[in-house]
């Protein structure tokens, strides 16, 4: 299993990088291993306002559907839409496939670094 | 094997249908394309369904312990009820005094099973349980908007619900607030509290829940949510286990579906059809939708006609077979298997919860998988080649490498030995030879569909080559 030094982590297993001004979201390794392969992705649309710590979308993998939760509060600048037509992307590249980027960030939920982020897969593995 | 469309053969047919005796009559429209039905002969079709038959593991053919699902095996008395002509020849469209027969059949079901859920008042009209969560939870919502209560927008789901009732609540247009299981499985009371406020419209609760847990302290759970100004419905997907003993009613309920199919012996597992009974307490039964065959003015129709009749026919001669000291020896039975196969097969797997269980338990594999590599799917696939049907994996999701077993209470001692020996046997030989339990099924018809392909590239139809 593998984790980004350069990204921040929520302990719901979402990954968060910030580019300019604008949060790139994407799920980790780990969250893609416990989920399984991926069949069905829901995405907000650009414009939605997402809330820290609330779902903005949702995955179907062929054991069960997740929320999706966002690490931060904004407005949805753009989203992945190559994800619906090859979800499976999130299996093989957790940390290239991004979900959604957000611009006008104003909140955050508890961001985890890569180390403490691994600790938290440990424990939960 | 082939599909029936692929065993079509132009020009081949039955004689089954006899002379028309009736003056024939041009409809105003006609098809312009020919139906592309299969043409065979009645030995075709007889063989057809036969092999199918022969290819899939139902009640009839051996152990079922498939959990949540209580797949019991249906007497055969009742589908010999729902099979007379009084009942099968009636139209739907049939004027009130002539099928009193029916409706005796309506009130008489009504009675019981407003007896044994403790409530006031049924409708038959849902076609099964999401559909009976769904007329269910519309009464809240009816309710509340009755008094001009706009303010309540959340149902609370507890984390180890059914999938279907956050589904339902969503439908019916609430946000869906999800409470976390306390480490006994029960609902954790502070974040309930937590949870509850005058946004609440109601809670959605199954108990014994779906890890096979009575929650101790339902009384409390229902009076805090009625003290927030919320409603409480009862999902009855687990009824079994407590049928003639304990009323949902009683509990603290207000209104409450029960799959009649599962709790009163129609068969099911195969699509339906089912009956989603939906009861409700005095307060709530102006709301409940009306029935072709049921008495009063009722308010809207959730499905056409009378629902689906001939289950409640079938749950009928289901009570009256086992009448009042038989239906709750019959929770009794599905309790006492299911403790008992948990007690037997302990020595090997471990239970998510270990303590004294209702009509389920759930086996968490975690552990197992970690020390053989072996997981709780491969152990289903092995069950399959020992002749059993494999207990419902993976969920619920609160347990990590879960297999949930329900051996419903018509399973003898010696069947509930067996499995507990077939289990066993996987224990040892996940032990020795992982890699062959990673392939199983070896002797099923069909091994392990790609189930991936499948959901990502479903084809659900079959077009003529």
């Amino acid at each position: 299993m593998t984790i980004n030094p350069d990204l921040k982590y929520t302990k719901s297993h979402e990954w968060v990088k910030e580019e300019d001004g604008v949060a790139v979201v994407g799920i980790t390794d780990f969250a893609q291993d416990a989920l399984g392969d991926v069949v069905f992705i829901n995405l907000p649309e650009a414009g939605d306002e997402v809330v820290a710590g609330e779902s903005f979308g949702d995955v179907e993998s062929v054991k069960a559907v997740s929320d999706l939760l966002s690490p931060v509060s904004g407005i949805v600048q753009a989203v992945n839409e190559e994800l619906i037509d090859a979800p499976e992307m999130l299996n093989s590249d957790p940390y290239g496939a991004w979900i959604i980027k957000v611009e006008q960030v104003n909140d955050y939920e508890e961001l985890l670094d890569a180390d403490d982020y691994e600790a938290l897969c440990a424990e939960e593995g | 094997m082939k599909l029936i469309f692929e065993k079509s053969v132009p020009g081949r047919h039955s004689s089954l249908l006899p002379a028309c005796d009736v003056p024939a009559f041009d409809l105003p429209e006609t098809r312009q394309e020919p139906l592309e039905l299969p043409e065979l002969c009645e030995n075709d079709v007889s063989r057809h369904y036969t092999q199918l038959c022969q290819r899939v593991h139902g009640v009839n053919c051996g152990f079922y312990p498939l959990g949540s699902c209580t797949m019991k095996y249906n007497p055969r008395i009742d589908e010999e009820a729902a099979a007379l002509p009084g009942f099968t020849g009636v139209h739907p469209l049939a004027p009130a005094d002539s099928v009193k027969g029916c409706r005796e059949v309506c009130e008489l079901a009504a009675k019981y099973l407003c007896e044994i859920s403790g409530m006031d008042g049924m409708t038959f009209q849902p076609a099964a349980g999401a559909h009976g969560e769904f007329t269910g939870v519309l009464l809240i919502k009816q309710y509340h908007d009755a008094r001009g209560d706009k303010a309540r927008t959340k149902i609370i789901v507890p984390d180890s619900a059914h999938g279907t009732n956050p589904a339902t609540a969503a439908m019916c247009g609430y946000d869906v607030v999800n409470v976390a299981s306390a480490p006994d499985g029960c609902v954790d009371l502070e974040a309930l509290k937590a949870a509850l406020g005058p946004d609440t419209a109601g809670l959605m609760l199954t108990n014994p829940n779906t890890v096979g847990i009575f929650d101790k302290n339902i009384l409390e759970i229902t009076r805090l949510v009625h003290e927030a100004g919320g409603l409480c419905y009862y999902d009855g997907a687990n009824l079994n286990a407590v049928m003639g003993h304990v009323r949902p009613g009683d509990m603290g309920f207000d209104c409450i579906h029960m799959n009649l199919h599962k709790t009163f012996a129609t068969p099911h597992g195969g699509g339906g059809p089912g009956a989603g009974a939906v009861g409700c307490k005095e307060f709530l039964k102006e709301f409940l939708p009306k029935s072709a065959l049921m008495e009063g003015e009722g308010h809207i129709q959730v499905r056409g006609f009378a629902g689906n009749f001939l289950v409640v026919v079938r749950a009928l001669a289901y009570l009256m077979t086992l009448g009042k000291e038989g239906v709750p020896e019959a929770s009794t039975n599905a309790v006492l298997n299911a403790n008992y196969l948990m007690e037997k097969i302990k020595g090997s797997f471990t239970p998510a919860f270990d303590r004294v269980c209702m009509h389920e338990f759930v086996l968490d594999l975690s552990e197992f998988k970690k020390e053989t590599g072996v997981s709780a799917l491969d152990v289903a696939k092995s069950l399959i080649d020992n002749g059993m049907h494999p207990p419902t994996m993976y969920f619920p999701l609160i347990v990590h490498e879960a297999l949930m077993l329900e051996p419903t209470e018509t399973e003898s001692r010696e069947t509930l030995d067996e499995a507990a020996e077939i289990f066993r046997k996987l224990y040892d030989l996940a032990h020795t030879d992982p890699e062959y339990m990673h392939h199983a099924p070896h002797h099923a018809q069909i091994g392990r569909p790609d189930e991936v392909a499948a959901a990502r590239n479903p084809i659900v139809r079959w077009v003529k080559a």
